[in-house]
């Protein structure tokens, strides 16, 4: 195996990127289900630093690897939750705009 | 893994293209389908990072997970909310985005700076398993890791069984018109949305 040829710090910027476009679109989304997408490409984000640690840098024991199907088994059931909260918040409203969920403002 | 190392980077630079630019497009994009479609693109493209690493198992974790049931779940919520509407215009829209890519770019060059920086303590690379990591992982899951993957399987029946009183609608047993007992619980009961203002 020859993983020196990519360095680490490659991929940890990409997941710096992709975090980083996911805070954006979270911050900046009007329609409630871009921003489940956006809370989506930020777990990703994570999975990937995960992964590259688990693999440059604790390669024998990959606990890395452990820890990322656990994100991903607790993104499963975010998704499947939040995409609940939105169905009953559109069937409450009827509508997905970020704006008119205002109830908590004060 | 045996690939030539000019055939990783030429990978490794295609997936991240892939990522990076589907995951713009997944924010920027008007139609929100076409985000949606894009969002499954980065998750393979993801998945080919993690098969870059070696990591077989959770690249087919990954395709399944995200692909099949995520994204699927999506793409179902985006049929049943799907509804043209005018979004009304915010005040000062123009400076909320100008705070908030700043706060974004910010935390960008400090992310890249602290990758840059940081001397990570790299293990030596001939102490890796290579493609024994899914016998590993069986290994993990079913000693030390135990504990939180029984706690995984309770989290997931919760979050199902959430879900599924969530998303529930009220349906009615009886026909209005003749009040004979329906037997497919279809007909659904007159909602009236709560919490608008009537103004």
């Amino acid at each position: 195996m020859n993983l020196e040829s990519i360095p680490l710090q490659a991929f940890l910027i990409v997941s710096s990127i992709l975090f980083c476009i996911g805070i954006w679109g979270l911050l900046n989304s009007r329609n409630a289900v871009r921003v489940l997408m956006s809370i989506e490409l930020m777990l990703n984000a994570v999975n990937i630093n995960l992964m590259a640690f688990s693999s440059y840098v604790d390669n024998n024991l990959i606990q890395g690897q452990v820890f990322t199907i656990f994100v991903i088994t607790v993104a499963a059931a975010e998704a499947a939750v939040g995409l609940a909260i939105l169905l009953s918040l559109y069937r409450n409203r009827v509508t997905v705009d970020m704006e008119s969920f205002n109830l908590l403002k004060w | 893994m045996s690939i030539a190392v000019t055939t990783q980077i030429i990978c490794f630079s295609v997936l991240s293209l892939v990522v990076i630019i589907g995951a713009l497009g997944v924010i920027l994009l008007e139609n929100i389908v076409y985000s949606a479609f894009l969002l499954g693109g980065v998750f393979m493209s993801v998945a080919g990072l993690y098969l870059l690493l070696n990591a077989s198992f959770v690249a087919a974790a990954q395709v399944l997970v995200y692909v099949g049931a995520v994204n699927v779940l999506i793409i179902f919520a985006i049929m049943l909310v799907n509804k043209k509407e005018d979004l009304r215009p915010i005040a000062n829209i123009k400076s909320r985005r100008i705070i908030s890519t700043s706060i974004c770019l910010t935390l960008l060059s400090l992310l890249i700076r602290v990758d840059l920086s940081n001397t990570w303590g790299l293990a030596e690379p001939n102490a890796s398993i290579g493609e024994e990591s899914t016998i590993r992982i069986g290994e993990h899951l079913f000693s030390d890791y135990l504990l939180p993957f029984e706690v995984a399987s309770v989290l997931l029946l919760m979050a199902m069984i959430g879900a599924i009183v969530l998303a529930r609608r009220d349906v009615m047993n009886k026909d209005i018109a003749t009040g004979l007992p329906v037997d497919q619980e279809l007909i659904e009961k007159p909602n009236e949305p709560l919490l608008i203002k009537k103004n």
